[in-house]
């Protein structure tokens, strides 16, 4: 897949739909592009993370360790981002996640992260819009898990 | 150390110093004859007084001769004392360059062997940064007047007599007029060279600031950094900088004004000639020839005169500059000087106790670190020293007890012989000690661990016959200049202090201990990525190649095969740069360096041959326009560009003008330079990395025609500055990590890095690899002061050193505190039961981990406050009970 075409698909992802091309063309470029099988893991919950994955090609599943074991929680497939929060708020991982087919990914390090929001003060706009939605989505999920208890 | 330059040179060089003197006293009558013989040939030979023929009588012969062949026979006297006069000169200055060179470095080797004999608390006061300047710049000037000291009065001093004497033989009152303001001048110099003198002072030590401040800064730059103090150091540097100029320019001033003066002297003179040589011709009672005869020899007395002065102002300038330096380096408490060079009178096994008595130590502030402290401990047994709170003198003891510190009062005894006046040369045989600021020198891992052993030459290294009299030669001259004619290649290594009996058993030894500091792993680590000198271990690196092939059967395996992609001589490696797909092999020097292989012509033949440099050229404005597009808004953060871009930083605004000149103009246009930093962009593309499409299939293909080309027709001459990627063969440029894989790591694979060490560290167990790595580990260097490598790793090397020395008592002085719990229990119990039977004195900063010593010192507040085994110690209400357990 060349340049062009991981632009195009970060073009499709909510949180990079209104950066500018040269930006989306820069992210892909320093950015890894990492490819894993069916069953790796991406990273492990609890451990400390330094990137962020944007997945192009593939799913995978989000397993959260509970005491009665491993329960998969979600599942995230192509053009969704995941590990964000780790490399925002140094909190370890929240969950784990596993390939569940064949990946690729594009891999974003936390220091290339941090310097491209710092390098480009619109995508950090964004990207605060982005996390905005998702807790009033999470807080409205809260509330209405508590009306229904 | 003589306290004056004459003290110093007369001392060490009072024979040169007089055949130099004999050699130019000699010289004085050649120069008094080539004087007197001019004037023979205009009054005699030209002139012709007293007619022809003239009469030639040397007692054993005569000639009679007519003007012409009288002439001749002058002029060619003259031409020879020329030659003559110009040998002797030559002679002299050589006879003094090498006097001066020979004094130079004996100068500043005994200057180092102070350094070594400082005591230690003299390191607190001077910085290497003031040390390093003295032993180096500040004796060149020194080295270089020792030749003149005596001889330039001599010579030029002889020569002004001489022509005094031919100025008063022609007439006594033009003699008088010559030196008439001679004392005027002798008067006054000397009070203006004062002024110099004290600037001079100044100006040294100024410059000794300057370097202490250049010294803290590089030392800690990461301060420097971290406090954003760069402004207040250079305001700092500016200020002394600007009192340097100060002071340079006032120098530099007088020292001018001097000169002026001297001039202006000396051309007074010439008018006492005038008026009354002048008188005298007149009134007819002189010779007008003798007139112009004393105005000849007054200017030849110009050139003398001024050297002298001259020399009289180097004298003082480097009167001043010795004072400076060598009055550094007399701290009082020096080590003995024997102690360093001389072998051991009573080199026996230290036994008995080791017995403290009232032993007190105060700092060079005058306070009391350790106050009568008094103990008796068997040297051969382990002992915990531990220090509660700070000041405790727990650091200190240990020091007394390395002999690094002398007790202030008090003693300290091992069985019958005092420990201060133990030599340096049984202190460091006989005792081990490990600090806890674990220094390395700047050598390899190895030389390190068997920096212990290597206290005097011991066996003498295999010599090739034709070069042992330059040896010996060299030897002679090292002890005609007062130094050391220890041979450095000498085999130093002391195996027997080891309890080995020869390098291989030597080699187990360190390896064992590797493992007993928990080094190996680490050191395997360095091996790999360290590169193996193939004709010096050829059957090391045949066990590489096994390991390779062994790779290759591993690789086979469908799980592992994607993690290397090998090298193969017919296919395009989407994991290696188009520099390194072309040349297909290490570049080994500069020749082929992939930063400039555009400009090599080999490189551009080839290109031009496959038709490629057209595609290159296209590829590389590609490269260019996306470069600049992507990168040209970061130039505020140059760092992220060289990361991840083609282009450094700074070059990125000249790539951007090429990219418009080619918009403007195209291609064809471009020349030169500019082509150059176009054709060199598409080296570094790596297809699997850089996703650009930029080297599609087509181009793959034509790359690889590129590459056997340029392998078929590589030019003989060039041989050796490419090792060619061969499966087959070792590669001497290349890594032991990079020869076993023989490919490019894959990118972009989860733990790719983890996968690969595993598979590397099964084919090297199974090839017996192992040690040859290790072996190559333990030749890398580890950088100044052992920067290459962690504070746990350096402290570890240096309890494998002091292990390594065998040592009847090992002092180790917090040397854990940078490992991490687990590795700290596990050192401490190796350590122990490597010293079984062995003398071990360990500050530690655990108290728990005393429970494994015989017998454990409590300090506190700088006295000995408990003493006992761990039992008796460990009751309620003891400090040690207290420390052990704070709760």
């Amino acid at each position: 897949m060349s340049l062009a075409e991981e632009v195009a698909l970060l073009r499709k992802i909510p949180l990079f739909s209104n950066v500018e091309e040269s930006k989306l063309k820069l992210l892909a470029f320093t950015s890894e592009r990492m490819v894993f099988n069916s069953g790796d893991v991406l990273f492990r919950q609890d451990q400390m993370g330094d990137a962020a994955y944007i997945i192009m090609e593939g799913r995978a599943d989000v397993i959260v360790n509970t005491p009665n074991g491993p329960l998969t929680v979600a599942q995230v497939g192509k053009n969704d981002f995941v590990g964000e929060i780790a490399i925002l708020c140094d909190v370890p991982r929240t969950a784990t996640v596993q390939a569940a087919s064949e990946m690729v990914t594009l891999c974003i390090s936390k220091e290339l992260f941090f310097r491209l929001v710092t390098e480009f003060p619109q995508m950090a706009v964004e990207i605060m819009r982005v996390l905005a939605q998702r807790l009033e989505k999470t807080t409205r999920q809260l509330r209405e898990a508590v009306a229904h208890n | 150390m003589e306290s004056s330059i004459f003290g110093f040179t007369l001392r060490h060089s009072w024979r040169q110093q007089l055949v130099l003197l004999a050699i130019i006293v000699t010289s004085y009558p050649f120069i008094y004859l080539s004087l007197d013989l001019p004037k023979q040939i205009v009054d005699q030979a030209i002139a012709g007084s007293g007619g022809f023929p003239k009469t030639i009588d040397l007692g054993f012969a005569r000639w009679e001769l007519d003007q012409i062949p009288f002439l001749m026979v002058l002029s060619f006297l003259f031409l020879s004392l020329v030659i003559l006069n110009g040998a002797f000169k030559y002679y002299t200055n050589t006879y003094k360059g090498r006097l001066n060179e020979r004094m130079l470095r004996r100068l500043r080797y005994e200057l180092y062997v102070r350094v070594l004999r400082f005591p230690l608390p003299q390191f607190r006061k001077m910085s290497s940064g003031e040390i390093i300047p003295m032993i180096t710049s500040e004796t060149d000037p020194i080295g270089n007047f020792i030749g003149e000291s005596l001889a330039t009065p001599a010579q030029q001093g002889g020569m002004l007599v001489v022509y005094l004497t031919f100025i008063f033989m022609q007439d006594p009152i033009l003699g008088v007029a010559a030196i008439s303001l001679y004392p005027l001048q002798g008067w006054l110099i000397p009070r203006l060279q004062r002024k110099v003198n004290n600037l001079s002072k100044q100006r040294v030590r100024m410059m000794r600031i300057v370097s202490d401040r250049i010294g803290d800064t590089v030392a800690g730059i990461q301060e420097v950094r971290v406090n954003d103090a760069a402004a207040w150091h250079l305001a700092d540097m500016s200020r002394h900088l600007g009192e340097i100029y100060h002071v340079r320019y006032e120098i530099y001033h007088w020292k001018q004004f001097i000169k002026f003066l001297n001039n202006f002297i000396n051309q007074l003179t010439p008018f006492f000639f005038y008026a009354i040589g002048g008188y005298l011709v007149i009134t007819g009672s002189i010779s007008f020839g003798a007139l112009v005869a004393v105005l000849a020899a007054y200017k030849d007395l110009a050139g003398p005169w001024k050297e002298l002065l001259d020399w009289y102002q180097l004298k003082e300038d480097v009167r001043v500059k010795y004072d400076q330096v060598v009055e550094q380096f007399h701290p009082e408490g020096m080590r003995d000087p024997a102690g360093l060079l001389q072998d051991p009178r009573d080199d026996t096994p230290l036994t008995g106790d080791l017995a403290a008595n009232a032993l007190s130590f105060a700092s060079d502030m005058g306070s009391k670190i350790l106050d009568g402290v008094s103990f008796s401990i068997p040297v051969d047994g382990h002992t915990a020293i531990v220090g509660v709170g700070s000041g405790s003198g727990a650091d200190e003891l240990a020091l007394l007890i390395a002999g690094l510190l002398t007790p202030s009062q008090g003693r300290l005894r091992i069985g019958d012989r005092d420990l201060p006046g133990l030599p340096e040369s049984v202190i460091g045989r006989r005792i081990a000690y490990v600090g806890a600021n674990a220094y390395l020198m700047n050598a390899t891992l190895r030389e390190n661990l068997l920096y212990g052993l290597r206290h005097r030459p011991l066996r003498p290294p295999a010599v090739d016959p034709a070069r042992r009299a330059v040896l010996a030669e060299r030897a002679a001259e090292s002890r005609r200049a007062g130094n050391v004619d220890f041979d450095i290649d000498a085999d130093w290594t002391d195996y027997a202090a080891a309890g080995v009996d020869g390098p291989a058993a030597l080699d187990a030894r360190v390896h064992e201990l590797l493992r007993t500091v928990e080094l190996t792993a680490d050191v395997y680590g360095l091996g790999l990525l360290g590169t193996l000198d193939q004709t010096r271990d050829p059957a090391a690196a045949e066990k590489v190649l096994a390991a390779r092939a062994a790779i290759q059967a591993e690789l086979s395996d469908p799980l592992l095969g994607t993690l290397v992609e090998r090298f193969d001589p017919d296919r395009y490696n989407n994991r290696a740069t188009v520099a390194e797909n072309l040349m297909f092999g290490t570049p080994v020097g500069g020749e082929f360096a992939a930063d400039r292989a555009a400009t090599h012509p080999y490189v551009r033949d080839v290109l031009d041959r496959t038709g490629l440099t057209g595609d290159f050229l296209r590829i590389g404005l590609k490269l260019g326009q996306t470069m600049v597009e992507l990168f040209k808004d970061l130039s505020a953060s140059p760092d992220l560009v060289e990361q991840f871009s083609f282009i450094n930083a700074e070059d990125l605004p000249a790539v951007q003008a090429v990219v418009q000149k080619v918009g403007r103009d195209g291609v064809a246009a471009l020349k030169g330079d500019d082509r150059a930093r176009l054709l060199q962009l598409p080296f570094r593309l790596v297809a699997a990395r850089h996703r650009l499409g930029l080297i599609d299939e087509p181009m793959k293909r034509r790359i690889l025609e590129a590459r056997h080309l340029f392998s078929s027709a590589f030019p003989a001459e060039l041989r050796g500055t490419i090792e060619f990627f061969d499966v087959a063969r070792y590669n001497s440029a290349a890594s032991i990590q990079d020869n076993i894989l023989f490919g490019k790591v894959a990118l972009g694979l989860p733990q790719v890095g983890a996968r690969i060490h595993g598979m590397l560290a099964a084919v090297v167990e199974r090839t017996n690899l192992w040690d040859v790595i290790v072996g190559v580990g333990l030749d890398m260097p580890v950088g100044i002061g052992g920067s290459r490598l962690s504070l746990a790793q350096r402290q570890k090397i240096v309890i494998a050193r002091a292990l390594l020395k065998n040592a009847d008592l090992l002092i180790v002085n917090e040397a854990t505190a940078a490992l991490d719990g687990a590795s700290q229990a596990v050192v401490h119990t190796m350590v122990l039961e490597a010293r079984r039977g062995r003398g071990l004195v360990w500050v530690i900063h655990r108290p728990d981990l005393a429970r494994q010593f015989d017998r454990i010192l409590v300090m506190q507040g700088g006295h000995l406050v408990e003493q006992g085994t761990f039992e008796e110690l460990s009751r309620p209400g003891s400090v040690f009970a207290d420390v052990l357990d704070p709760e």
